[in-house]
């Protein structure tokens, strides 16, 4: 495979392309980490579908989970594995933006963008990080901890501007929050998602994405503050669905307003008191709930 | 008359660990699929068919229609695909969902295979959501191990596998046959239908493709019955749905209501857009449905109404911009999005695209030339319905609405920068008011995303 259009550092490349996000896997490097072990568990992963090349994406998230990017060795492995062709391994490897090529740092933060986000603040957000990290996109730190890029839309809207470490979320970041989070990370202090586990690192985020799991699912809240908004209204205004099989008793007179100012304390809090605020409320919220909740669910009897 | 909000979906989202098997069970989870197994296939078809429910992906298709589509003389096997590839900008209302209650969906999952008659069935989920997928991972060993999937399901003799697989960072795999070639270990790319997946989907075998809150949708309806699901929702627009309320509003979030509901009783609910700043246009259901403005504000949120206005219900991702926002920004950014996430496949979206970003770009920084915008509108025409899929109307979609609501703000682009025209510091979330002495204000931003 040719490596025209590879800026990887060398002067002396000749070819300069236009289409400078589609540059091709560099095949110089040899070197593996991949073992035996690891095949094993791509034969595994393959296993798991009725044709095994379903198991390429998942396979190629194992490669990068050992390898730190997507490496000709990998490539081959996976080729050989499901008995496909190297190239077409290429095609797909090349296909998807979480495919890495260059090697990723210990840690990735990815930093949104899409329009929503970037006019929300996402782009103070990464243009301080580029500024503080000495990165542009898709770089990674000299101290090899940051990998930075921005991001598209990462379905977390109603928490903007959202970042993502190693795909974990941060909810609501200003551009002094999201310098917290990557000092932290570069420190080795522990840096906990908004809504998820203890960050670990971008390799063995990509393991869990190869079918892996680590244990980690029950670590972080139910749901976030936003994701409960609704629910927590409708409950003040004792709103719900119809019961099953019974006619709804007379609505009871809603006053929106009040809720409104209570609902207010989170999203216009500074952030780091909103994410604090976020989690009691969600803790209230569990608090609150259990006793009452068999109720309004539907064939479980009527209203409260 | 059903009340304002009706959390089905999201009424165990407060709960203490909610996504754990044994609290689901607690409040009444997996009796909907004991239900279900106890009745004929096509009746579950049958039922999901009656309640009306349509698919909660963006086409509003009837969800029981399309099981119905399955040949039953087929020699293949039947897959069912659920789409968790929830990419479109704006849209998050999937996730929440399979984090909080990822057994919802893994209940939806089992009923619905079962009432196609599948014996495998994969969850593709967007990669980039980590914890996500470590809850659905661990929803599905759980389901397996209390015997709700797996071999001999709860002791019926129906056999199922369900496989949580990740993808790789692809907005295009959100599009079916897409999903469904990324699904085979290939590049995401459409396929050109017919033959539709019912026919010819997963390995070229029946296969049925829903998004998750269809899918999470099922067991309520199991539960609940036809006449309860269609008693909530408009007459053509049945059930309740998650409307997912962000940007400049006091309080974005997830708001569960029957179908119909309008954006402005939403935004009463979120305590309006956000002090000292009024609604300047708004998406119905993420960036690929054309954007609405304030005259809209009383239409009910239904597949019906949203066409009625030219635009499209889509996923119900209602992103609320207000009067500081640069309406030539936002449609840059949205066709930079499409840009990027255009497969290839399509010279129209692929090449067009591009162009549609260069221009767009000297119209943001005040050097638009003279007939930039015929030449936007005439590319547009030229990439929108020429495409194998929908990807291409979505990216023209945000742009020619845009220019039919506000094309003043795009001729200012012939002199005058758009960061300039409206500051982007007064947009963002850490503004103090309307008239915050932003920092550098005017100054063309940093621009790192590029």
């Amino acid at each position: 495979m040719s490596t025209n259009g590879h800026t990887n550092g060398h002067s002396e490349h000749h070819f300069t392309t236009h289409f400078v996000e589609t540059g091709g896997v560099d095949m110089a490097v040899t070197e593996t980490a991949l073992t035996e072990a690891h095949l094993e568990e791509m034969r595994q992963i393959a296993a798991r579908y009725p044709q095994p090349r379903s198991a390429l994406l998942p396979m190629l998230h194992l490669v990068q989970s050992v390898e730190g990017r997507v490496t000709p060795a990998g490539i081959e492995a996976c080729a050989d594995v499901l008995q496909i062709s190297a190239a077409e391994v290429s095609g797909v490897a090349t296909f998807y933006t979480m495919y890495k090529r260059k090697p990723v740092g210990k840690h990735h933060v990815g930093v949104c963008t899409t329009a929503l986000c970037a006019i929300l603040g996402g782009d103070e957000v990464l243009a301080t990080l580029q500024r503080h990290l000495g990165v542009g996109n898709d770089e990674t730190t000299e101290d090899g901890a940051i990998t930075l890029e921005h991001i598209e839309c990462n379905a977390a809207c109603d928490y903007a501007p959202v970042m993502m470490v190693n795909w974990e979320f941060f909810d609501n970041v200003t551009p002094a929050s999201a310098v917290e989070v990557v000092e932290a990370l570069r420190a080795g202090e522990p840096v906990t998602s908004t809504r998820g586990a203890e960050i670990t690192s971008w390799r063995e985020a990509e393991r869990v994405l190869a079918g892996f799991p680590d244990g980690r699912a029950d670590s972080g809240p139910t749901a976030g503050e936003a994701s409960l908004l609704g629910l927590r209204i409708a409950r003040e205004h004792g709103w719900q669905a119809p019961p099953v099989g019974g006619e709804a008793e007379p609505e009871e007179p809603a006053e929106v307003a009040e809720v409104n100012a209570e609902a207010a304390t989170g999203p216009s809090e500074p952030d780091s008191t909103r994410r604090e605020a976020a989690e009691e409320s969600t803790e209230d919220a569990r608090a609150g709930d259990d006793a009452e909740r068999p109720a309004d669910r539907p064939g479980e009897g009527g209203k409260r | 008359m059903t009340d304002l909000l009706t959390p089905v979906l999201s009424a165990r989202w407060g709960d203490e660990r909610a996504w754990k098997l044994g609290n689901y069970e607690r409040t009444g989870g997996y009796a909907a699929l004991r239900t279900a197994l106890r009745m004929e296939p096509d009746e579950v078809v049958a039922l999901v068919k009656d309640a009306g429910l349509r698919g909660r992906g963006g086409a509003g298709f009837p969800t029981g229609m399309k099981w119905s589509f399955v040949p039953k003389d087929n020699p293949n096997p039947t897959y069912l695909v659920v789409n968790a590839d929830e990419s479109e900008p704006g849209t998050c209302k999937d996730m929440p969902l399979m984090m909080a209650t990822p057994h919802t969906l893994v209940e939806g999952v089992i009923i619905s295979a079962y009432a196609i008659r599948a014996r495998y069935a994969f969850i593709y989920v967007r990669g980039e959501v980590l914890h996500v997928v470590r809850r659905l991972q661990q929803a599905v060993r759980e389901a397996y191990s209390a015997g709700y999937a797996g071999a001999n399901v709860l002791g019926t003799g129906y056999d199922l596998e369900v496989v949580v697989h990740a993808g790789a960072g692809a907005y295009i795999c959100g599009e079916e046959t897409a999903l469904l070639d990324s699904l085979e270990g290939r590049r995401g790319q459409p396929r050109l239908r017919p033959p539709f997946p019912a026919v010819a989907g997963l390995y070229a075998s029946p296969t049925v493709i829903n998004n998750v809150e269809s899918i999470a949708s099922v067991p309520s309806i199991v539960t609940g019955g036809a006449e309860w699901f269609s008693s909530m929702g408009t007459e053509k627009s049945k059930g309740m749905t998650l409307y997912s309320l962000s940007g400049h509003v006091k309080n974005p979030g997830q708001f569960e209501a029957p179908m119909g509901i309008t954006l402005r009783q939403l935004l009463e609910l979120a305590g309006g857009m956000r002090e000292g700043h009024e609604l300047k246009f708004w998406t119905p259901g993420g960036s690929s449905t054309p954007i609405l403005t304030p005259e809209h504000l009383d239409l009910p949120l239904d597949y019906e109404s949203m066409a009625g206005a030219g635009s499209m219900l889509g996923t119900k991702a209602l992103q609320c911009f207000d009067d500081t926002t640069s309406v030539v920004r936002s449609t840059l950014r949205w066709v930079e999005f499409y840009k990027h996430e255009s497969c290839g496949k399509c010279t129209p979206c692929r090449e067009g695209s591009w162009w549609l970003v260069q221009i767009l770009m000297r119209l943001e920084a005040g050097r638009g030339e003279p007939g930039d915008i015929e030449k936007i509108l005439d590319l547009c025409d030229n990439i929108g319905g020429r495409s194998f899929c929908a990807l291409a109307d979505g990216a023209v979609a945000c742009v020619t609405s845009a220019i039919k609501h506000f094309r003043e703000e795009f001729e200012q682009g012939m002199h005058t920068p758009a960061w300039e025209l409206l500051p982007y510091e007064r947009s963002t979330v850490f503004a103090t008011g309307p008239d915050t002495p932003a920092l550098g204000a005017g100054t063309e931003p940093a621009g790192g995303a590029r």
